[in-house]
């Protein structure tokens, strides 16, 4: 083995080939279109190039991290964040109507995007914890760590982010085991408590609800996104219109087409050959995740790559939905897609996690 | 054992766990699949209506307008053209808030007051979506000083715009009318023609005169402009052209520069003249005074010059030519006479012994002629060249009113004459149907005195004599009299000439015709009733002058002019055609309470005469006399 042969073992002996293949080809996809998007501005492609660069850097650090230490550092992370959230709920500054930043001095943070990561990471330490003697009990707490943080982020009011929060605590729930008839339970009273949450939903909230009924009921307002975005694409037919050709996009039609309605601009230009090439490439990325899900030796990584893996394909969903107009507009971007640094790198930490699982050695249990 | 247990109880966790996860990912290809579902819905199923919602989004078709067509005299000379300038338009449905928006406009350009109040009106006469300007002819700083503001100015635009202009001024402005923004009215009259989408885009259309009975002709063909926007309403390229096709010109029978004549020999008085090329039925000149200048009609007037023009007491808004009705006093009695002639109830040679009146057989009433004691013995041609009443009075009762009604009317008078400008009124020859339908009375041989010497119940317009001297002048041959000579289609160069032909032919006597333009040709001889204005003319000169009563005179009393009010005292009529023997001209004028015809009206006619045959200016721009009264009465 020559001295660079062995420098490059060493720097990727704990990345998955795999998993880094498909992030790289996506994130490649997001910059063409974030091109297109921006009507070719270069120095919004090239700040989100760098974006990427230091979202992957985290996410190779991350990769070298063994999972002992990523562990201990679950509960720290969680009352962290938790204390940042109370922070926020009552120091936090608001910004267009919403109360979601702290300023700590040198920055402003959002630790609700903090949370994204250490809510599963707690929920996944509890149950590993619990590991042998598992009852409904400890089911209980684990729902009660997520309630907690989710009930200070759904007042801040940050819809999208209490949504893939739940989402994931749901899938460390789900995939411990939690029993169908809890589940079913949990659906009913889900349910139930819609009216009560509606009750709290901001105005603004409730409009964008109402709008997916019916978006032509308020088609300038809330309505008009949806619109818009499904005219794009549903103009884009079958091939497209062409990468940079996208009328709605280039004419301005579109609203936010460099961060959440960006695969409205994707759409049009690519077609749905286009949407079914993007698809299955998530599917390749989400794929890899569960096999390092079910290769997992470890309650503890089981739980979070396969919360990890799952939430990547909430996005992906809830994202994609609302452009299509199935779901209600709330503030979830494309994942390695939409312009935007905070996610990407909440994304790729979480891949880093994956990593990490995948290819330190396995921890067997005697 | 213990570790078997737990060893056990991991396996069948581990097989859970995996049972839970295979779920899940059956979870996300089910979703996945929905998400393919719902783009194979919106891409293929729906494609067709996304794209033409696409299409409709990025694409609007905007009009271009035709340039108006110009007007020009038959000279050639301009009397209506088009110039470029440059207004500050505003799309009300693209600005937010639009008093904010003129507010802050008005740093940039100025903006009065008066701009501020049209552009309320517009707004309430139009729709949302057009474009309505709120300052006019923008100057070249202002055009620049907006450019560089433009970003601030969503739905603010600046658009090159023809707008029309009337170099004349008041010259001719009774002909050519002028245009003015489209009102509901106007809208909906297009609408109800079916030419409404011919009108998409043009602001403009003719409201009066020319400009109005040729619209068809003079607006032209828009054209069409398939230009893609983008979200915020700005044109980004244009994708598809239909050109506009122009206006026909119009080439009018006016002759500018006789009409100029004409209507300086007015001076500052009211009333009326239209010159008739009796060989062709061409208006020469067509003039009411006073007049008014159109081009305050094109940017949509203001209160202030409304109010002076339509409270005015002279009301220049009036086209007296076309819609004013005299009664048309002497003017009656060449067609009175030829009457006589030509239905054999007088002879030329037939003398009457005047006295000064005339009564009906068993009446004490007297018809006054208005020379007292009369003109003595008085044949058909001393009845013209001295305009005796007495003769005429005793014609009109030999002949009765039907004869009279059924052989004036072949002359036009009392009928529209069907001139090429709109709004005309046919004045009045009444005969006994009219008075049974209009008064419910039979009609009196006592009416029938009056209606001889053109008084009584006649009313005709200056137009109407114009056109009846056209007739008796080319010895009964009628052309519909028009203004407008040639249209020229804009696209070919075709020219089209509107009348051709005679509209009908009367068949009278030459003998008689002869004997009446004798005796009109004696009118401006010495000794004729015009004589004054026809001294020294180089040609031959037939007129016959008239008085109009505007006031009724009790049985006894004398009119006596200076004890009169101004506005009530007679209007001064004349007719003639030039020259007699083969009439190049045919004219009639109206001078408003001038008096007498041949002192007031005459000399008009003399100086349109003599520009017209001999080319011959005026001396002074008021070269005519005031009244005089030595051998001027009529």
């Amino acid at each position: 083995m020559t001295d660079s042969t062995r420098l490059w073992h060493y720097l990727t002996r704990y990345v998955d080939n795999f998993l880094l293949g498909g992030v790289l080809l996506l994130m490649l996809i997001g910059l063409l279109v974030l091109y297109s998007a921006t009507d070719a501005n270069l120095s919004r492609v090239s700040n989100q190039a760098i974006n990427m660069l230091v979202a992957l850097t985290i996410m190779w650090l991350v990769a070298n991290i063994p999972l002992q230490h990523i562990m201990r550092l679950a509960v720290p992370l969680y009352l962290i964040g938790l204390t940042l959230l109370i922070g926020v709920a009552l120091f936090g500054e608001i910004h267009n109507g919403a109360r979601r930043w702290l300023n700590i001095g040198v920055t402003r943070i959002q630790p609700s995007e903090l949370m994204k990561l250490a809510v599963p990471l707690m929920m996944a330490w509890y149950f590993d914890k619990h590991e042998v003697t598992l009852r409904l009990r400890d089911y209980a707490v684990a729902t009660l760590l997520l309630l907690l943080p989710l009930f200070l982020i759904l007042r801040q009011p940050d819809l999208g982010t209490t949504l893939l929060i739940a989402s994931s605590g749901f899938y460390v729930l789900f995939l411990a085991g939690l029993s169908w008839r809890i589940i079913a339970g949990l659906v009913i009273a889900a349910l139930g408590s819609l009216p009560v949450l509606w009750s709290m939903l901001h105005d603004y909230q409730r409009r964008r609800v109402m709008t997916l009924f019916d978006p032509t009921q308020d088609p300038l307002g809330a309505g008009y996104h949806t619109i818009q975005s499904t005219i794009a694409i549903g103009s884009g037919g079958v091939i497209g219109k062409g990468w940079q050709h996208g009328t709605q996009t280039h004419l301005d039609f579109l609203p936010e087409k460099s961060t959440d309605f960006i695969f409205a601009v994707f759409s049009e230009e690519f077609g749905l050959m286009g949407n079914i090439l993007l698809l299955l490439l998530y599917l390749v990325v989400i794929g890899r995740g569960m096999v390092i899900t079910a290769n997992a030796s470890t309650q503890f990584t089981r739980l979070i790559a396969g919360s990890i893996t799952l939430t990547f394909f909430t996005y992906i969903f809830v994202n994609i939905g609302m452009v299509v107009g199935i779901l209600p507009v709330v503030g979830v971007p494309l994942p390695l897609i939409s312009y935007g640094g905070t996610s990407m790198v909440t994304m790729l930490l979480g891949f880093g996690i994956l990593m990490s699982i995948q290819t330190h050695p396995k921890l067997v249990k005697t | 054992m213990r570790g078997t247990v737990e060893l056990r109880n991991h396996g069948r966790e581990l097989r859970h766990f995996q049972l839970r996860l295979a779920i899940s990912a059956g979870f996300v290809l089910l979703l996945f699949g929905l998400l393919f579902a719902r783009f194979f819905y919106l891409q293929v199923s729906q494609r067709e209506h996304y794209h033409t919602l696409a299409e409709a989004n990025r694409i609007s078709i905007s009009p271009i307008v035709p340039n108006r067509g110009l007007i020009f005299d038959r000279n050639g000379e301009v009397l209506a053209h088009n110039y470029s300038a440059y207004t500050l338009e505003i799309i009300p449905s693209k600005v937010a808030n639009l008093e904010a928006t003129i507010n802050e406009l008005a740093n940039v350009v100025e903006i009065a007051t008066r701009d501020r109040k049209r552009f309320k009106k517009l707004m309430g006469e139009s729709k949302q979506f057009e474009s309505l300007p709120i300052r006019t002819r923008l100057s070249d700083v202002e055009v620049a000083r907006f450019a560089a503001n433009r970003y601030r100015f969503p739905g603010v635009e600046i658009k090159a715009r023809l707008f029309r202009q009337y170099p004349k001024g008041e010259g001719a402005s009774h002909v050519v009318g002028y245009i003015s923004r489209i009102n509901s009215q106007d809208l909906q009259q297009l609408e109800a023609s079916g030419d409404s989408t011919n009108y998409r885009g043009s602001d403009y259309i003719g409201k009066i005169g020319v400009e109005q009975s040729y619209e068809k002709e003079l607006h032209g063909i828009t054209g069409f402009e398939e230009v893609e926007t983008d979200a915020a309403g700005r044109a980004v390229r244009v994708l598809s052209r239909t050109p506009p096709i122009s206006g026909n010109n119009l080439k009018l029978s006016l002759d500018a520069k006789l009409q100029e004549v004409a209507e300086q020999a007015f001076g500052e008085r009211r009333g009326a003249l239209v010159a008739i090329d009796p060989t062709s039925g061409d208006v020469l000149a067509f003039v009411s005074k006073p007049g008014f200048d159109p081009n305050l009609f094109v940017d949509g007037i203001d209160s202030e010059n409304w109010d002076l023009l339509n409270n005015s007491i002279d009301r220049p808004l009036n086209n007296r030519a076309l819609r004013g009705v005299y009664p048309p006093g002497s003017t009656f009695k060449p067609f009175m006479a030829l009457a006589g002639l030509e239905l054999k109830k007088r002879t030329p040679q037939y003398t009457i012994s005047d006295a000064g009146f005339f009564s009906l057989p068993g009446s004490s009433h007297r018809y006054r002629d208005w020379k007292v004691g009369g003109h003595g013995s008085v044949d058909m041609h001393k009845s013209l060249v001295i305009s005796c009443d007495t003769y005429y009075y005793g014609l009109a009762n030999d002949l009765g009113i039907d004869k009279i009604f059924s052989f004036i009317s072949q002359f036009g008078l009392g009928k529209l004459t069907g001139i090429d400008i709109e709004g005309e009124v046919s004045g009045l020859l009444p005969s006994q149907e009219w008075k049974m339908r209009r008064h419910k009375q039979k009609w009196y041989a006592g009416d029938t005195i009056s209606v001889g010497i053109g008084q009584g119940y006649n009313l005709t317009t200056p137009l109407q004599l114009a056109f009846a001297t056209a007739i008796l002048a080319s010895n009964g041959t009628a052309f519909r009299p028009h203004l407008v000579k040639q249209v020229t289609n804009s696209k070919t160069g075709a020219v089209r000439d509107v009348v051709t032909q005679p509209q009908y032919t009367l068949n009278f006597n030459p003998e008689n015709m002869l004997r009446v333009h004798n005796a009109l040709m004696d009118v401006t001889r010495p000794g004729g009733t015009a004589a004054r204005a026809g001294a020294g003319a180089a040609y031959t000169f037939a007129g016959k002058t008239g008085t109009s009563q505007v006031i009724g005179m009790k049985q006894g009393e004398k009119y006596v002019e200076s004890k009169v009010n101004e506005r009530h005292r007679d209007h001064a009529l004349f007719i003639a055609y030039a020259p007699a023997e083969k009439p190049k001209i045919a004219l009639a004028v109206l001078v408003e309470n001038g008096g007498h015809g041949g002192s007031a009206a005459a000399p008009i006619a003399r100086l349109v005469f003599d520009y017209h045959l001999l080319g011959k200016l005026p001396a002074g721009a008021a070269a005519v006399t005031a009244d005089d009264e030595e051998g001027a009465h009529d």
